[in-house]
């Protein structure tokens, strides 16, 4: 066996492996330089006829002779691949702009949206969301909150009654009795808000309607003071309309807080209306069995769709009452 | 309420360097809103002159008429101007613009050729002045009420501020200048004159006989005093001044006497009723009419009197609605020369009786249902002699008075409870020079306070505190934050709430809130019946149309859908969660125990016994295709079995195992809807609408829905995992042939039963309904694993055959063999 033989075939191999084109061109190449005729597969049967003295120097020659062409072999397939691979890649291109997106866009309500960004807020501080019927006895909705009998806001022009008028049953204009409920079936501390829906017999307008949402809150505690319900809406007031915000309290009457006030915020550059607030009348806390002498308390009460309204431009509140999807769309679910 | 400047600055002395604005934010800071202020003679320059017309000339050619007007305004010449005006006559006095002048508006007034003639300059009318609406004709004077040629911007007081104030229900004091005047002084710490005052020291001699004044029920007015005047000339005529303030106010002036009280009405806040006395027959007294009987107000209205409706009454007839409005029948007329002036303190409740009864508020009524200042019957009455007697003939004859003033008591209290109230440290001194300004009396040993008369909201030691807060300012009052309670979050109810909601908002689903109004149209098109059928019904409607609480939340989401579809909308899915209003309960009067202190267990418990039952539900309507079709391709229509999907995906993520049954339920296709059964009570329902319904609303055919009542779902209970296997399992396929009648769920259920416990899923993999003769095939993948071992091939086949054997014992299943 010559050395200088096997050399020579190595480096055909190479050479061939290394001019294929492509995997094809490599297949021909293989079977030329390692397949069955191929000059080193030839040599290694013919070891079988050598003297034994020389079959094991020739068999490890051939051995390695072998092993150089396969690895050979092997560089030139991967690169091949690669290459191939590469192209036919690129031959699979799609345009991914397309537009992909069947399913109906679904969201929350912008109400309850803002509902439930108001509950989160509030139970971070501890508080409980409560809730009541929305068909409300009317001693609830009025007597026990100090709305005394004959009071305008009694009327049929403000309140919606069910029939019979007797049963006093009213749809509840304000989540007030939600408050009156939490009073009496509970002992103080209480810090709570009631979000919910309310009723009061207005037209529908842009900017009013008969069916609207509230939050009010309360809290009884003992040693409660005014400075607390300040700094109570301070803080909710940035929560919602964001760290500029500031608010301002103004005197006002309800017949259910003493002190009483209008909660403005400046925002967007002018005093707007935001809600009601006070320090829970004695009258009522005594109404559901609280010792005055050792408890007080705040409340303060907002319109949902007045928030909604001011934090989002919206300017006409048949958007908020009619469920037109391309209204509720925009506010997907609130993040 | 409305409030002149220059009439406020009568009782306070305003410095010159205090802005309209630092005045309008003083009002704001101490509770009282400014809605507007109105800067009247903004835009008017002179020179506006008095004159009197001298000549009319009437021109005739034009469509409308037209004079050419002769005037003297105090010139040397006549000059002469068109008018179109014709509420005029020669003698009159009028306002006239003379050229060079301009009016509110940029109104430039000039000489100029118009109808003809020259026109020198213009005669206007109270609006053309920015002075009201009026527009009825220009301003007329009569001789001696003003003077010829003088100034008529001084001479009508025009050049002033008006505030439009919103007054809160427990301020009636506010409802008049005097009580406007001293909220300003409170506010900018400037010192403040009562007009009440100076009356106390006027007397009036009684040198004849008064009309008799008598009240029959003290509960009904505490105060009477009626004073009568005689020898009053009808054709005086109201000052200048007077007049002014009036139309300021947004009154009219109407005559010298009702001009008078409708003036220190403005002034006290007393209202007060002048009748003629020649029609009162014998006394006045003030009572409950007792009997309905019709009854004519000066509005010319005849209104039926109802037996509770309280009067002021003369001997034989009802002469006046009591503190609301008076009667046709003893109105001041143009031939009055005796008067009969009343002023009481009504109680509030009474005339807001009245003034609600008559659908009437008037001036008088809101100030006296919001109570008035119970010493203002004498003062305010007395005030009325002193203008009337001084501005025409009349004379005072005799005051007579019933009943007496009522004030409210003396409060007691503790200087340490404000500070602790307000969290804002106030001291003893300051509390009692704070309440001084508000008109309280305060022991500042005791620490008794006495309220005002006019105050009768001071009761109690919260209704001072907030009299001290306002009066220092809100603003003043720190912002701290409570002591933080405990932990809190969401109840598992509201919890599950939310989710639901994210589910599906998450699934392509879109929100909407309806009104949860209907009506009996709507209950019967849905085919709602007996207890399904029954709700609460509203005594005053937002429409007639919509008298009702809805039963059920599909029939509002059919409403949006159909508004959505009407404005372009095909294919969407819509769901709403509240509460719907089933008449479960038979309504029983109001139980109304007085306030104050806490009702006793029983009568909480049957207040809230008295509140129906309102039951909570979450439905979702899905219309048209399920996805949006686009380049990709087709999309399939919503079917029933994405209705019964979204149910089960419900109780599924409230974590609760439930069975299905076909159901006949409105407003579903009969042979279309899934109940789905909780514990055995039927809290879902899912399917296609029934189609009657659809064509009826114009939705699309074959819209599916679903109703889930939340509100009877069981909680779910704490999760009590079995361990995961990691032996290998094992996967048998059976195919059934069963009668086509044959639910799915049925024949599942039984091999499940007959599979055993090692059966750990089964899935119903293929359904072939094209056998024929009734039947079909449905074909299942049971899966079985032991925890401890691998199952060999003896013990699947022998639980795949016990499967199989107890579907064909349970259902008549047949195996399928090809």
């Amino acid at each position: 066996m010559n050395p200088a033989d096997i050399k020579r075939w190595i480096a055909a191999a190479e050479a061939a492996f290394t001019s294929s084109k492509d995997l094809d061109d490599l297949k021909i190449a293989r079977l030329a330089h390692l397949g069955d005729k191929a000059e080193i597969s030839l040599a290694s049967r013919a070891l079988g006829s050598l003297p034994a003295e020389e079959k094991a120097s020739a068999g490890k020659i051939i051995g390695e002779g072998k092993a150089a062409i396969t690895d050979a072999l092997q560089r030139a397939t991967l690169k091949l691949e690669a290459e191939r691979d590469t192209k036919v890649l690129l031959e699979e291109v799609v345009d991914i702009t397309l537009p992909v997106d069947r399913a109906h866009r679904g969201g929350l309500h912008p109400i309850s949206i803002i509902k439930n960004e108001i509950s989160d807020f509030f139970i971070e501080q501890g508080y409980s969301v409560e809730e009541g019927p929305e068909l409300e006895s009317g001693w609830l909705n009025f007597d026990a909150l100090n709305i005394p009998a004959d009071h305008p806001a009694r009327t049929m022009q403000d309140t919606f009654y069910i029939e019979p008028v007797d049963s006093g049953m009213v749809l509840r204009t304000q989540t007030s009795p939600v408050q009156i409920r939490s009073m009496l079936d509970n002992e103080p501390p209480i810090y709570m808000i009631c979000p919910g829906r309310t009723f009061r017999a207005d037209e529908l307008d842009a900017t009013h309607s008969p069916v609207f949402h509230q939050v009010e809150g309360l809290v009884v505690d003992k040693g409660i003071t005014m400075a607390h319900l300040k700094g109570t809406l301070d803080n909710f007031a940035q929560a919602m309309f964001g760290p500029d915000v500031t608010t301002r309290l103004r005197p006002s009457f309800f017949p259910f807080t003493e002190p009483s006030a209008e909660v403005d915020i400046f925002f967007n550059g002018r005093w707007i209306e935001w809600g009601g607030c006070g320090m829970v009348n004695p009258r009522v806390l005594q109404t559901c069995g609280i010792d005055t002498d050792v408890y007080s308390g705040f409340a303060f009460g907002m319109g949902l769709e007045r928030t909604l309204m001011v934090r989002h431009n919206v300017t006409d509140m048949h958007d908020i009452v009619e469920g037109d999807l391309r209204f509720t769309r925009q506010f997907g679910v609130g993040l | 309420m409305r409030a002149p400047l220059s009439w406020i600055r009568e009782f306070v002395e305003i410095p010159k360097n205090i802005s309209v604005d630092q005045i309008a934010e003083g009002l704001v800071r101490v509770g009282f809103e400014v809605e507007e202020v109105i800067e009247s003679g903004a835009g008017l320059t002179g020179p506006l002159k008095f004159a009197k017309v001298l000549t009319i000339e009437e021109v005739t050619e034009f469509k409308k008429p037209i004079r050419y007007v002769g005037l003297d305004c105090g010139e040397k010449e006549v000059r002469y101007v068109i008018c179109g005006a014709t509420n005029f006559a020669v003698g009159d006095l009028v306002v006239a613009a003379l050229p060079g002048a301009v009016l509110p508006g940029d109104f430039k007034i000039a000489a100029r050729e118009t109808y003809g003639k020259t026109s020198n300059g213009m005669i206007c009318s109270s609006r053309e002045l920015g002075l009201g609406e009026d527009h009825s004709g220009i301003m007329v004077f009569a001789e001696g009420d003003v003077a010829i040629g003088s100034d008529a911007i001084a001479g009508l007081e025009i050049n002033d501020t008006i505030f439009d104030i919103a007054v809160n229900p427990d301020r009636g004091y506010a409802l008049s200048i005097r009580g406007i005047a001293r909220e300003v002084a409170g506010a900018l710490g400037l010192k403040f004159v009562d007009p009440i005052d100076a009356l106390r020291e006027v007397k009036f001699e009684n040198t004849g006989t008064g009309v008799s004044a008598k009240i029959a029920d003290p509960a009904t007015a505490s105060v009477f005093y009626l004073r009568t005047l005689s020898n009053f000339d009808p054709s005086a005529r109201t000052p200048m001044w007077m007049h002014q303030r009036i139309e300021k106010m947004g009154m009219r002036s109407i005559s010298l006497v009702v001009d008078v009280t409708n003036y220190v009405m403005l002034e006290l806040g007393q209202p007060l009723h002048a009748f003629d006395k020649s029609k009162i027959s014998g006394g006045l007294t003030i009572k409950r009419i007792g009997k309905a009987q019709p009854f004519t107000t000066l509005d010319g209205q005849v209104r039926q009197l109802d037996p509770d409706d309280l009067m002021v009454c003369d001997d034989k007839s009802p002469l006046a609605l009591a503190g609301t409005m008076g009667g046709q029948s003893s109105e001041i007329s143009e031939t009055t020369t005796d008067i009969a002036l009343e002023a009481v303190r009504f109680d509030p409740v009474c005339v807001a009786k009245n003034s609600r009864r008559h659908k009437l508020s008037s001036e008088a009524s809101r100030r006296l249902e919001r109570s008035v200042d119970p010493s203002l019957a004498e003062f305010a009455s007395a005030r009325f002699v002193q203008l009337l007697t001084a501005n025409s003939s009349a004379k005072h004859v005799a005051t007579v008075v019933a009943g007496e003033p009522r004030f409210a008591p003396v409060i007691k209290l503790d200087s340490a409870f404000i500070p602790k109230l307000l969290g804002l440290d106030v001291s003893p001194k300051e509390i009692a020079r704070v309440l001084g300004i508000i008109g309280c009396d305060v022991d500042e040993k005791t620490f008794e306070v006495d309220p005002p008369s006019w105050r009768p909201d001071l009761l109690t030691p919260t209704d001072l505190a907030e009299e001290v807060a306002r009066m220092i300012g809100y603003d003043k009052i720190p912002s701290i934050l409570p002591p933080r309670p405990n932990h809190s979050s969401l109840t598992p109810t509201q919890k599950r709430r939310r989710a639901i909601s994210a589910m599906l908002a998450a699934r392509g689903l879109a929100e909407v809130q309806t009104f949860p109004f209907t009506n009996q149209e709507t209950i019967d098109q849905m085919g709602f019946v007996g207890e399904r059928a029954a709700t609460y019904r509203i005594a005053n409607p937002m429409s007639d149309e919509l008298p009702l609480m809805r039963v059920h939340l599909v029939p509002g989401l059919i409403e949006v859908a159909a508004r959505n579809i009407s404005r372009g909308a095909k294919d969407f899915a819509i769901f709403e969660m509240g509460s719907i209003f089933r008449s479960s309960q038979k309504l029983v009067p109001a139980v109304s125990p007085l306030i104050g202190t806490r009702p006793d267990a029983k009568t909480i418990s049957d207040i809230y016994g008295s509140v129906p039952p309102q039951a909570f539900h979450v439905a979702g309507l899905l219309v048209g295709k399920n996805e949006e079709e686009n380049w990709q391709g087709k999309a399939r229509a919503y079917t029933w079995q994405d209705a019964i999907a979204y149910a089960q995906d419900i109780l599924r993520l409230c974590n609760l195992e439930w069975t299905v049954k076909r159901s006949d339920f409105a407003p579903w296709h009969p042979g279309r809807c899934a109940e789905l059964i909780v514990d055995g009570k039927a809290v879902a329902h899912a399917g296609e609408i029934h189609p009657r319904i659809m064509a009826k609303y114009g939705l699309p055919e074959r819209s599916v829905a679903f109703a889930v009542g939340l509100s009877a779902l069981p909680d779910s209970q704490i999760v009590r995992p079995s361990s995961v296997g990691t032996m290998p399992a094992a996967v048998q396929d059976v195919a059934l042939i069963v009668d086509a009648k044959i639910s799915a769920q049925e024949v599942e259920q039984a091999l499940r039963k007959g599979a055993g416990d090692l059966l750990e899923s089964i899935k119903l993999f293929d359904r072939y309904d094209k056998i024929g003769d009734g039947k079909i095939s449905l074909a299942f993948t049971l899966t079985f694993r032991a925890s401890d071992r691998t199952l060999t091939g003896t013990e699947v086949s022998a639980m795949r055959e016990a499967a199989v054997s107890m579907a064909e014992k349970a259902t008549g299943a047949v195996l399928r063999t090809n």
